[in-house]
Protein backbone atom coordinates (compact mmCIF):
# COMPACT_ATOMS: atom_id res chain seq x y z
CA UNK A 1 0.00 0.00 0.00
CA UNK A 2 1.50 3.53 -1.06
CA UNK A 3 0.15 6.18 2.25
CA UNK A 4 -1.31 8.76 0.89
CA UNK A 5 -0.21 12.62 1.59
CA UNK A 6 -3.00 12.43 4.29
CA UNK A 7 -1.22 9.39 5.80
CA UNK A 8 1.55 11.21 6.25
CA UNK A 9 2.50 10.82 9.43
CA UNK A 10 5.15 13.74 10.32
CA UNK A 11 4.49 13.68 13.92
CA UNK A 12 5.73 10.13 14.29
CA UNK A 13 8.47 10.39 11.90
CA UNK A 14 9.55 13.43 13.80
CA UNK A 15 10.25 11.25 16.86
CA UNK A 16 12.56 9.05 14.68
CA UNK A 17 14.92 11.74 14.22
CA UNK A 18 16.77 12.26 17.50
CA UNK A 19 18.52 15.87 16.31
CA UNK A 20 15.16 17.26 15.43
CA UNK A 21 15.22 17.13 19.30
CA UNK A 22 18.12 19.48 20.36
CA UNK A 23 17.53 23.22 21.28
CA UNK A 24 20.50 25.72 19.36
CA UNK A 25 20.80 28.60 21.98
CA UNK A 26 17.89 26.75 23.55
CA UNK A 27 15.07 27.50 21.09
CA UNK A 28 13.41 24.34 19.15
CA UNK A 29 15.77 23.47 15.45
CA UNK A 30 14.11 24.32 12.42
CA UNK A 31 16.46 22.31 10.27
CA UNK A 32 15.35 23.78 6.43
CA UNK A 33 18.85 22.31 4.72
CA UNK A 34 17.89 18.93 4.07
CA UNK A 35 19.16 20.15 0.32
CA UNK A 36 22.60 20.28 1.79
CA UNK A 37 22.29 17.42 4.12
CA UNK A 38 19.20 15.32 5.39
CA UNK A 39 18.99 14.41 9.15
CA UNK A 40 19.35 10.56 10.30
CA UNK A 41 16.92 8.70 11.85
CA UNK A 42 17.09 6.58 14.85
CA UNK A 43 16.90 3.53 12.48
CA UNK A 44 20.12 4.36 10.73
CA UNK A 45 21.99 5.90 13.92
CA UNK A 46 21.08 2.11 14.83
CA UNK A 47 22.68 0.06 12.19
CA UNK A 48 25.76 1.79 11.83
CA UNK A 49 26.56 1.43 15.74
CA UNK A 50 25.67 -2.52 15.58
CA UNK A 51 28.00 -2.97 12.64
CA UNK A 52 30.71 -1.44 14.85
CA UNK A 53 29.16 -2.97 17.45
CA UNK A 54 28.70 -6.28 16.33
CA UNK A 55 29.41 -6.95 12.41
CA UNK A 56 32.82 -5.55 11.60
CA UNK A 57 34.97 -7.03 9.13
CA UNK A 58 36.52 -6.84 6.16
CA UNK A 59 34.84 -7.55 2.96
CA UNK A 60 35.08 -9.97 0.14
CA UNK A 61 38.69 -11.30 1.90
CA UNK A 62 38.25 -13.24 4.60
CA UNK A 63 36.58 -17.06 5.71
CA UNK A 64 35.55 -15.72 9.32
CA UNK A 65 32.56 -15.17 11.03
CA UNK A 66 32.86 -11.25 10.51
CA UNK A 67 34.65 -10.92 7.18
CA UNK A 68 31.81 -13.11 6.12
CA UNK A 69 29.06 -10.68 7.85
CA UNK A 70 30.21 -7.55 6.68
CA UNK A 71 30.22 -8.89 3.20
CA UNK A 72 26.95 -9.89 3.21
CA UNK A 73 25.62 -6.69 4.77
CA UNK A 74 27.39 -5.32 1.95
CA UNK A 75 25.71 -7.14 -0.73
CA UNK A 76 22.39 -6.58 0.92
CA UNK A 77 22.63 -3.19 0.57
CA UNK A 78 23.54 -3.20 -2.71
CA UNK A 79 20.17 -5.59 -3.48
CA UNK A 80 18.35 -3.09 -1.56
CA UNK A 81 19.78 -0.20 -3.63
CA UNK A 82 18.69 -1.94 -6.75
CA UNK A 83 15.22 -2.38 -5.20
CA UNK A 84 15.09 1.36 -4.57
CA UNK A 85 16.10 2.70 -8.08
CA UNK A 86 14.43 -0.77 -9.87
CA UNK A 87 17.64 -1.84 -11.61
CA UNK A 88 17.53 -5.01 -13.58
CA UNK A 89 20.83 -6.44 -11.87
CA UNK A 90 23.15 -5.93 -8.58
CA UNK A 91 26.18 -5.43 -11.45
CA UNK A 92 24.43 -1.96 -12.04
CA UNK A 93 25.29 -0.69 -8.88
CA UNK A 94 28.85 0.38 -7.75
CA UNK A 95 29.01 2.24 -4.47
CA UNK A 96 31.31 5.63 -4.30
CA UNK A 97 31.86 7.71 -1.37
CA UNK A 98 29.32 10.15 -2.93
CA UNK A 99 27.45 11.85 -6.27
CA UNK A 100 30.73 13.66 -6.83
CA UNK A 101 32.93 10.78 -6.61
CA UNK A 102 30.23 8.90 -9.31
CA UNK A 103 30.46 11.70 -11.49
CA UNK A 104 34.42 11.93 -11.81
CA UNK A 105 34.63 8.15 -12.35
CA UNK A 106 32.37 8.44 -15.58
CA UNK A 107 34.11 11.51 -16.78
CA UNK A 108 37.80 9.36 -15.96
CA UNK A 109 37.06 6.49 -17.10
CA UNK A 110 34.64 7.42 -19.66
CA UNK A 111 37.01 9.96 -20.90
CA UNK A 112 39.55 7.83 -21.64
CA UNK A 113 37.60 5.15 -23.64
CA UNK A 114 35.47 7.17 -25.71
CA UNK A 115 36.26 10.66 -25.50
CA UNK A 116 38.94 12.48 -28.58
CA UNK A 117 40.02 15.92 -29.09
CA UNK A 118 37.24 17.84 -30.48
CA UNK A 119 34.02 16.20 -29.26
CA UNK A 120 31.73 17.54 -27.03
CA UNK A 121 30.05 16.81 -23.80
CA UNK A 122 27.05 18.66 -22.86
CA UNK A 123 26.19 20.03 -19.11
CA UNK A 124 23.93 22.80 -18.40
CA UNK A 125 24.06 26.34 -16.56
CA UNK A 126 22.32 25.26 -14.02
CA UNK A 127 24.90 22.30 -12.66
CA UNK A 128 26.13 21.55 -9.26
CA UNK A 129 30.06 22.20 -9.90
CA UNK A 130 30.27 18.64 -8.98
CA UNK A 131 28.83 18.45 -12.53
CA UNK A 132 31.27 20.89 -14.50
CA UNK A 133 34.53 20.60 -12.98
CA UNK A 134 34.98 16.59 -13.19
CA UNK A 135 34.32 17.48 -17.00
CA UNK A 136 36.57 20.36 -17.54
CA UNK A 137 39.32 18.05 -16.06
CA UNK A 138 38.71 15.38 -18.37
CA UNK A 139 38.59 18.16 -21.29
CA UNK A 140 41.24 19.19 -20.20
CA UNK A 141 43.26 15.78 -21.13
CA UNK A 142 40.85 14.44 -23.77
CA UNK A 143 41.04 17.89 -25.92
CA UNK A 144 37.25 17.70 -25.36
CA UNK A 145 35.07 20.44 -25.32
CA UNK A 146 32.27 22.01 -22.72
CA UNK A 147 28.98 23.40 -24.17
CA UNK A 148 26.25 24.32 -21.93
CA UNK A 149 22.54 24.07 -22.13
CA UNK A 150 20.87 27.66 -21.77
CA UNK A 151 18.56 27.95 -18.86
CA UNK A 152 15.22 30.13 -18.69
CA UNK A 153 13.74 32.85 -16.69
CA UNK A 154 11.92 30.61 -14.79
CA UNK A 155 14.39 28.16 -14.28
CA UNK A 156 13.95 25.49 -16.63
CA UNK A 157 16.41 23.87 -19.09
CA UNK A 158 15.91 25.38 -22.76
CA UNK A 159 14.85 22.16 -24.23
CA UNK A 160 14.84 23.35 -27.82
CA UNK A 161 18.68 24.95 -26.96
CA UNK A 162 19.46 21.97 -25.83
CA UNK A 163 18.14 19.36 -28.67
CA UNK A 164 20.52 22.21 -30.84
CA UNK A 165 23.48 21.66 -28.78
CA UNK A 166 23.23 18.07 -29.80
CA UNK A 167 25.58 16.93 -33.23
CA UNK A 168 27.74 14.51 -34.17
CA UNK A 169 30.59 15.56 -31.72
CA UNK A 170 28.67 15.17 -28.74
CA UNK A 171 30.10 12.49 -27.28
CA UNK A 172 27.73 12.29 -23.53
CA UNK A 173 24.87 14.29 -22.15
CA UNK A 174 25.47 14.92 -18.21
CA UNK A 175 22.43 16.75 -16.42
CA UNK A 176 20.99 17.43 -13.03
CA UNK A 177 17.62 15.23 -12.52
CA UNK A 178 16.64 18.05 -10.05
CA UNK A 179 18.68 21.86 -9.22
CA UNK A 180 19.81 22.27 -5.84
CA UNK A 181 19.67 25.83 -5.90
CA UNK A 182 16.10 26.30 -7.73
CA UNK A 183 14.53 23.09 -6.65
CA UNK A 184 13.66 22.31 -10.58
CA UNK A 185 12.77 18.93 -11.89
CA UNK A 186 13.91 18.32 -14.79
CA UNK A 187 12.46 16.43 -17.67
CA UNK A 188 14.47 13.19 -17.41
CA UNK A 189 12.69 10.63 -19.82
CA UNK A 190 12.58 13.26 -22.12
CA UNK A 191 15.84 14.88 -22.12
CA UNK A 192 16.99 10.99 -22.37
CA UNK A 193 14.94 10.00 -25.19
CA UNK A 194 15.71 12.95 -27.21
CA UNK A 195 19.86 12.32 -26.34
CA UNK A 196 19.46 8.63 -27.41
CA UNK A 197 17.58 9.52 -30.81
CA UNK A 198 21.14 10.70 -31.75
CA UNK A 199 23.03 7.66 -29.79
CA UNK A 200 24.09 10.15 -26.80
CA UNK A 201 24.44 8.34 -23.84
CA UNK A 202 23.00 10.40 -20.60
CA UNK A 203 24.25 10.90 -17.00
CA UNK A 204 22.02 12.23 -14.96
CA UNK A 205 22.98 14.04 -11.61
CA UNK A 206 20.72 12.38 -8.79
CA UNK A 207 21.97 14.01 -5.92
CA UNK A 208 18.89 15.65 -5.38
CA UNK A 209 16.52 13.38 -7.06
CA UNK A 210 17.30 9.83 -5.30
CA UNK A 211 16.09 11.49 -1.61
CA UNK A 212 12.12 12.68 -3.29
CA UNK A 213 11.48 11.12 -6.04
CA UNK A 214 10.87 7.65 -6.85
CA UNK A 215 13.41 6.45 -9.10
CA UNK A 216 13.04 4.12 -12.03
CA UNK A 217 16.08 3.35 -14.07
CA UNK A 218 13.92 1.18 -16.55
CA UNK A 219 11.82 3.51 -16.86
CA UNK A 220 14.02 6.67 -17.44
CA UNK A 221 16.92 4.94 -19.48
CA UNK A 222 19.56 6.89 -18.40
CA UNK A 223 22.64 5.22 -19.08
CA UNK A 224 24.19 6.46 -15.36
CA UNK A 225 22.94 7.94 -12.38
CA UNK A 226 25.02 9.19 -9.71
CA UNK A 227 23.76 9.95 -5.74
CA UNK A 228 24.60 10.26 -2.45
CA UNK A 229 23.66 8.57 0.63
CA UNK A 230 23.73 11.20 3.12
CA UNK A 231 20.81 13.19 1.13
CA UNK A 232 18.70 10.47 1.72
CA UNK A 233 18.81 9.62 5.55
CA UNK A 234 21.99 7.74 4.78
CA UNK A 235 25.24 8.24 6.66
CA UNK A 236 28.13 10.51 4.66
CA UNK A 237 30.52 8.74 2.92
CA UNK A 238 28.38 6.59 0.56
CA UNK A 239 27.29 7.17 -2.61
CA UNK A 240 25.84 5.31 -5.60
CA UNK A 241 26.54 5.10 -8.95
CA UNK A 242 24.23 3.20 -11.25
CA UNK A 243 25.15 2.08 -14.70
CA UNK A 244 22.88 0.49 -17.47
CA UNK A 245 23.55 -2.34 -19.29
CA UNK A 246 26.91 -3.18 -19.86
CA UNK A 247 28.63 0.51 -19.50
CA UNK A 248 30.53 -0.98 -16.60
CA UNK A 249 31.96 -3.89 -18.70
CA UNK A 250 32.83 -1.67 -21.24
CA UNK A 251 34.52 1.18 -19.40
CA UNK A 252 38.39 1.04 -18.19
CA UNK A 253 39.03 0.98 -14.22
CA UNK A 254 38.84 4.33 -12.58
CA UNK A 255 41.15 3.15 -9.26
CA UNK A 256 43.74 0.60 -9.10
CA UNK A 257 43.58 -1.94 -6.01
CA UNK A 258 42.62 -4.25 -3.98
CA UNK A 259 39.47 -5.92 -4.77
CA UNK A 260 38.79 -4.77 -8.37
CA UNK A 261 41.25 -7.05 -9.78
CA UNK A 262 41.22 -11.07 -10.66
CA UNK A 263 44.87 -12.05 -11.10
CA UNK A 264 47.71 -9.39 -10.33
CA UNK A 265 50.96 -10.01 -11.74
CA UNK A 266 53.97 -7.25 -11.92
CA UNK A 267 53.69 -7.70 -15.72
CA UNK A 268 49.78 -7.83 -15.95
CA UNK A 269 46.59 -7.33 -14.30
CA UNK A 270 43.44 -8.69 -15.06
CA UNK A 271 40.50 -6.39 -13.49
CA UNK A 272 37.22 -7.97 -11.54
CA UNK A 273 33.72 -7.78 -13.27
CA UNK A 274 31.92 -4.89 -12.14
CA UNK A 275 30.46 -3.82 -9.41
CA UNK A 276 34.29 -4.93 -7.80
CA UNK A 277 36.38 -3.43 -11.01
CA UNK A 278 34.90 -0.26 -9.99
CA UNK A 279 35.18 -0.29 -5.79
CA UNK A 280 38.83 -0.23 -5.23
CA UNK A 281 40.52 -1.01 -1.55
CA UNK A 282 38.67 -1.18 1.24
CA UNK A 283 35.12 0.77 1.06
CA UNK A 284 32.94 2.57 3.90
CA UNK A 285 31.70 -0.82 4.99
CA UNK A 286 29.72 0.34 7.53
CA UNK A 287 28.32 3.54 6.15
CA UNK A 288 26.87 1.02 3.18
CA UNK A 289 25.58 -1.18 6.06
CA UNK A 290 23.67 1.50 7.55
CA UNK A 291 22.44 3.08 4.43
CA UNK A 292 20.34 0.09 4.00
CA UNK A 293 18.40 1.42 6.93
CA UNK A 294 17.62 4.74 4.91
CA UNK A 295 16.12 2.91 2.09
CA UNK A 296 14.19 1.02 4.11
CA UNK A 297 13.26 4.18 5.70
CA UNK A 298 12.26 5.72 2.80
CA UNK A 299 10.23 2.31 1.38
CA UNK A 300 8.59 2.34 4.53
CA UNK A 301 7.45 5.86 4.24
CA UNK A 302 7.17 5.82 0.84
CA UNK A 303 8.47 8.66 -1.71
CA UNK A 304 5.04 9.69 -3.10
CA UNK A 305 4.25 10.23 0.05
CA UNK A 306 6.96 12.62 1.14
CA UNK A 307 7.24 13.90 -2.31
CA UNK A 308 2.90 15.32 -2.01
CA UNK A 309 4.52 16.66 1.25
CA UNK A 310 6.82 18.53 0.15
CA UNK A 311 4.67 20.14 -2.00
CA UNK A 312 1.96 21.37 0.61
CA UNK A 313 5.05 22.88 2.40
CA UNK A 314 6.57 24.13 -0.62
CA UNK A 315 3.20 25.63 -1.56
CA UNK A 316 3.23 27.14 1.52
CA UNK A 317 6.57 28.92 2.02
CA UNK A 318 6.55 30.09 -1.50
CA UNK A 319 3.04 31.84 -1.24
CA UNK A 320 4.18 33.51 2.44
CA UNK A 321 8.03 34.63 1.53
CA UNK A 322 7.12 36.05 -2.05
CA UNK A 323 4.76 37.82 -0.45
CA UNK A 324 7.19 39.95 1.46
CA UNK A 325 8.02 43.22 0.07
CA UNK A 326 11.48 42.87 -1.61
CA UNK A 327 12.03 39.27 -2.29
CA UNK A 328 12.92 37.73 -5.57
CA UNK A 329 12.29 34.22 -5.96
CA UNK A 330 15.06 32.50 -8.07
CA UNK A 331 13.69 29.42 -9.39
CA UNK A 332 10.11 29.39 -10.24
CA UNK A 333 9.33 26.45 -12.46
CA UNK A 334 6.00 24.28 -12.92
CA UNK A 335 7.76 21.15 -11.38
CA UNK A 336 10.20 22.03 -8.58
CA UNK A 337 11.31 19.74 -5.75
CA UNK A 338 11.13 21.22 -1.98
CA UNK A 339 13.70 24.21 -2.38
CA UNK A 340 12.79 27.74 -2.10
CA UNK A 341 15.75 29.96 -2.79
CA UNK A 342 15.02 34.16 -2.87
CA UNK A 343 16.80 37.01 -2.59
CA UNK A 344 15.74 40.30 -0.28
CA UNK A 345 16.71 43.86 -1.65
CA UNK A 346 19.72 45.28 0.40
CA UNK A 347 20.21 42.23 2.67
CA UNK A 348 22.85 39.84 1.49
CA UNK A 349 21.68 36.15 2.12
CA UNK A 350 24.59 35.39 4.63
CA UNK A 351 23.11 38.03 6.83
CA UNK A 352 19.87 36.72 6.74
CA UNK A 353 21.28 33.16 7.45
CA UNK A 354 22.63 34.78 10.52
CA UNK A 355 19.84 36.09 11.57
CA UNK A 356 17.86 32.97 11.21
CA UNK A 357 19.95 30.83 12.58
CA UNK A 358 19.90 33.36 15.94
CA UNK A 359 16.11 32.26 15.95
CA UNK A 360 17.25 28.35 15.74
CA UNK A 361 16.41 28.28 11.41
CA UNK A 362 19.08 26.41 9.45
CA UNK A 363 18.87 27.33 5.96
CA UNK A 364 21.85 27.90 3.00
CA UNK A 365 23.02 30.99 2.35
CA UNK A 366 25.95 31.42 -1.21
CA UNK A 367 26.15 30.55 -4.42
CA UNK A 368 25.26 26.54 -3.68
CA UNK A 369 27.99 25.39 -5.77
CA UNK A 370 26.66 26.80 -8.60
CA UNK A 371 28.33 30.01 -9.58
CA UNK A 372 27.52 29.96 -13.44
CA UNK A 373 23.88 30.02 -12.28
CA UNK A 374 23.97 32.30 -10.12
CA UNK A 375 26.05 34.54 -12.77
CA UNK A 376 22.82 33.75 -14.89
CA UNK A 377 20.11 35.16 -12.20
CA UNK A 378 22.64 37.95 -11.80
CA UNK A 379 23.01 37.61 -8.14
CA UNK A 380 25.93 36.44 -6.71
CA UNK A 381 24.40 33.83 -4.05
CA UNK A 382 20.59 33.35 -2.20
CA UNK A 383 19.05 32.16 0.98
CA UNK A 384 17.82 28.77 0.14
CA UNK A 385 15.55 26.83 2.58
CA UNK A 386 15.07 23.19 1.72
CA UNK A 387 12.00 21.06 2.77
CA UNK A 388 11.98 17.22 3.52
CA UNK A 389 9.60 14.86 5.49
CA UNK A 390 10.52 15.91 8.82
CA UNK A 391 9.75 19.45 8.14
CA UNK A 392 6.46 21.26 9.24
CA UNK A 393 4.17 24.32 8.80
CA UNK A 394 6.11 25.17 12.19
CA UNK A 395 9.68 25.48 10.15
CA UNK A 396 8.01 27.56 7.28
CA UNK A 397 6.16 29.53 10.52
CA UNK A 398 9.63 30.04 12.36
CA UNK A 399 11.05 31.01 8.62
CA UNK A 400 8.87 34.11 8.57
CA UNK A 401 9.41 35.08 11.90
CA UNK A 402 13.31 35.00 11.11
CA UNK A 403 12.69 36.93 7.68
CA UNK A 404 10.40 39.84 9.85
CA UNK A 405 13.37 40.07 12.09
CA UNK A 406 15.91 40.68 8.93
CA UNK A 407 13.33 43.28 8.20
CA UNK A 408 13.45 44.98 11.37
CA UNK A 409 17.55 44.62 11.37
CA UNK A 410 18.32 45.81 7.99
CA UNK A 411 15.22 48.42 7.71
CA UNK B 1 22.12 35.97 21.53
CA UNK B 2 22.23 39.54 21.13
CA UNK B 3 22.30 40.31 16.75
CA UNK B 4 22.43 43.53 17.80
CA UNK B 5 26.13 42.86 18.84
CA UNK B 6 26.62 41.88 15.59
CA UNK B 7 24.95 44.16 13.43
CA UNK B 8 25.79 47.28 15.12
CA UNK B 9 24.34 50.79 13.98
CA UNK B 10 27.61 51.75 12.64
CA UNK B 11 27.86 48.37 10.08
CA UNK B 12 24.48 48.70 9.12
CA UNK B 13 25.11 52.19 8.03
CA UNK B 14 28.28 51.54 6.26
CA UNK B 15 26.69 48.74 4.38
CA UNK B 16 24.23 50.69 3.38
CA UNK B 17 26.22 53.80 2.07
CA UNK B 18 29.76 52.26 2.24
CA UNK B 19 32.68 54.96 2.09
CA UNK B 20 35.43 54.86 -0.37
CA UNK B 21 33.27 53.42 -2.72
CA UNK B 22 34.68 53.24 -6.91
CA UNK B 23 38.53 52.72 -8.42
CA UNK B 24 41.44 54.62 -8.21
CA UNK B 25 42.58 54.80 -11.81
CA UNK B 26 46.29 53.42 -11.93
CA UNK B 27 46.34 52.78 -8.56
CA UNK B 28 47.51 48.92 -7.74
CA UNK B 29 44.42 46.58 -7.39
CA UNK B 30 43.66 43.13 -5.65
CA UNK B 31 40.99 41.15 -5.53
CA UNK B 32 40.36 39.33 -2.43
CA UNK B 33 37.40 36.34 -2.70
CA UNK B 34 36.10 34.09 0.15
CA UNK B 35 35.86 30.78 -2.04
CA UNK B 36 33.62 28.98 0.63
CA UNK B 37 30.74 32.02 -0.62
CA UNK B 38 31.57 33.85 -3.35
CA UNK B 39 31.96 37.12 -2.04
CA UNK B 40 34.43 39.53 -3.68
CA UNK B 41 36.04 42.87 -3.11
CA UNK B 42 38.30 44.77 -5.55
CA UNK B 43 40.65 47.42 -3.45
CA UNK B 44 42.63 50.02 -5.32
CA UNK B 45 45.37 51.78 -3.42
CA UNK B 46 47.59 54.26 -4.34
CA UNK B 47 50.87 54.11 -2.01
CA UNK B 48 53.08 57.04 -2.19
CA UNK B 49 56.58 55.97 -0.37
CA UNK B 50 55.48 53.96 2.65
CA UNK B 51 52.26 55.90 2.94
CA UNK B 52 48.95 54.68 2.03
CA UNK B 53 47.90 57.67 0.53
CA UNK B 54 44.66 56.98 -0.80
CA UNK B 55 42.07 53.32 -1.11
CA UNK B 56 39.14 52.91 -3.00
CA UNK B 57 37.06 49.32 -3.20
CA UNK B 58 34.12 47.91 -5.00
CA UNK B 59 32.21 44.79 -4.32
CA UNK B 60 29.96 42.44 -3.44
CA UNK B 61 29.09 40.95 0.06
CA UNK B 62 27.63 40.55 2.88
CA UNK B 63 26.73 43.41 5.67
CA UNK B 64 29.83 42.61 7.56
CA UNK B 65 31.90 42.47 4.78
CA UNK B 66 31.23 45.62 2.81
CA UNK B 67 31.02 47.15 6.35
CA UNK B 68 34.38 46.35 7.44
CA UNK B 69 35.97 47.18 3.77
CA UNK B 70 34.72 50.84 3.77
CA UNK B 71 35.93 51.03 7.42
CA UNK B 72 38.92 50.01 7.06
CA UNK B 73 39.48 52.05 3.61
CA UNK B 74 38.84 54.87 6.22
CA UNK B 75 41.17 53.65 9.12
CA UNK B 76 44.40 53.28 7.11
CA UNK B 77 43.39 56.39 4.77
CA UNK B 78 47.06 58.41 5.15
CA UNK B 79 48.68 55.64 7.71
CA UNK B 80 52.15 53.69 6.72
CA UNK B 81 52.41 50.63 5.60
CA UNK B 82 53.27 49.60 9.15
CA UNK B 83 50.70 51.17 11.06
CA UNK B 84 48.54 49.53 8.60
CA UNK B 85 49.46 46.29 9.91
CA UNK B 86 49.86 47.05 13.07
CA UNK B 87 45.85 47.51 12.48
CA UNK B 88 45.44 44.87 10.86
CA UNK B 89 46.42 42.78 13.67
CA UNK B 90 44.69 44.89 16.53
CA UNK B 91 41.64 43.77 14.53
CA UNK B 92 42.05 40.53 13.49
CA UNK B 93 42.76 40.19 17.68
CA UNK B 94 39.43 41.82 18.34
CA UNK B 95 36.84 39.70 15.54
CA UNK B 96 38.59 36.81 16.27
CA UNK B 97 38.27 36.85 19.67
CA UNK B 98 42.34 36.40 20.64
CA UNK B 99 43.14 40.12 21.62
CA UNK B 100 44.41 39.96 24.97
CA UNK B 101 43.67 43.15 26.33
CA UNK B 102 40.70 45.05 26.18
CA UNK B 103 40.22 46.71 21.90
CA UNK B 104 42.84 49.13 21.28
CA UNK B 105 41.83 52.40 21.30
CA UNK B 106 43.73 53.05 17.97
CA UNK B 107 40.42 50.66 16.38
CA UNK B 108 38.47 53.47 16.78
CA UNK B 109 34.99 52.69 15.40
CA UNK B 110 36.33 49.47 14.08
CA UNK B 111 35.38 48.10 17.45
CA UNK B 112 32.15 48.09 16.36
CA UNK B 113 33.29 44.77 15.26
CA UNK B 114 33.82 43.04 18.22
CA UNK B 115 30.66 41.01 18.13
CA UNK B 116 31.93 38.83 15.23
CA UNK B 117 34.17 37.08 17.60
CA UNK B 118 30.43 35.84 18.59
CA UNK B 119 29.98 34.36 15.34
CA UNK B 120 33.11 32.48 14.01
CA UNK B 121 31.68 31.68 10.74
CA UNK B 122 31.41 35.58 9.75
CA UNK B 123 35.09 36.04 10.87
CA UNK B 124 36.08 35.89 7.47
CA UNK B 125 33.50 37.90 6.04
CA UNK B 126 35.12 40.67 8.55
CA UNK B 127 38.62 39.99 7.42
CA UNK B 128 38.32 39.67 3.54
CA UNK B 129 38.83 43.33 3.08
CA UNK B 130 42.10 43.44 5.43
CA UNK B 131 43.74 39.96 3.74
CA UNK B 132 43.49 42.17 0.36
CA UNK B 133 44.95 45.16 1.74
CA UNK B 134 47.98 43.35 3.37
CA UNK B 135 48.32 41.56 -0.06
CA UNK B 136 48.17 45.06 -1.55
CA UNK B 137 50.50 46.57 0.65
CA UNK B 138 53.29 43.56 0.29
CA UNK B 139 52.43 43.35 4.12
CA UNK B 140 51.21 39.64 2.96
CA UNK B 141 52.71 37.67 -0.07
CA UNK B 142 49.45 36.36 -1.04
CA UNK B 143 46.14 35.54 -0.20
CA UNK B 144 44.93 33.79 2.59
CA UNK B 145 44.21 29.84 1.57
CA UNK B 146 40.48 29.15 2.08
CA UNK B 147 41.05 26.41 5.17
CA UNK B 148 42.31 29.39 7.64
CA UNK B 149 40.58 30.13 10.45
CA UNK B 150 40.76 33.80 9.62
Amino acid sequence: MTPSAATLDVARIRADFPILRIRPRGRPLHYLDSAATSQKPQSVIDALTRYYEEENGNIHRGVHYLSELATQRYDETREATRRFINATSHNEVVFTRNTTEGINLVASSFGQAFVRPGDEIVVSQMEHHSNIVPWQLMAERTGAVLRAVPVTDVGELDLDAYEQLLGPKTKLVALTWVSNSLGTVNPVERITAIAHARGIPVLLDGAQAAPHIPIDVKAIKADFVAFSGHKMLGPTGVGVLYARDDWFDRLPPYQGGGDMIETVTIEKTTYAKAPSKFEAGTPDIGSVAAFRAAIEYLERVGLDAIHAHEQLLLAEATARVSALPGVRLIGTAPEKAGVLSFTMDGVHPHDIATILDQNGVAIRAGHHCTQPLMARFGCGATARASFYLYNTMDDIAALMTGLEKVREVFG
Amino acid sequence: MDLGALYEEVILDHNRSPRNWGEIPGARHVAGTNPLCGDKISLSVQVDGDTITDIKFTGEGCAISKASASMMTQAIKGKTKGEAEKLYEEFHGLVTGKASAPPDKSLGSLRAFAGVARFPTRVKCATMAWHALREATGNRQQAPDAGTSD
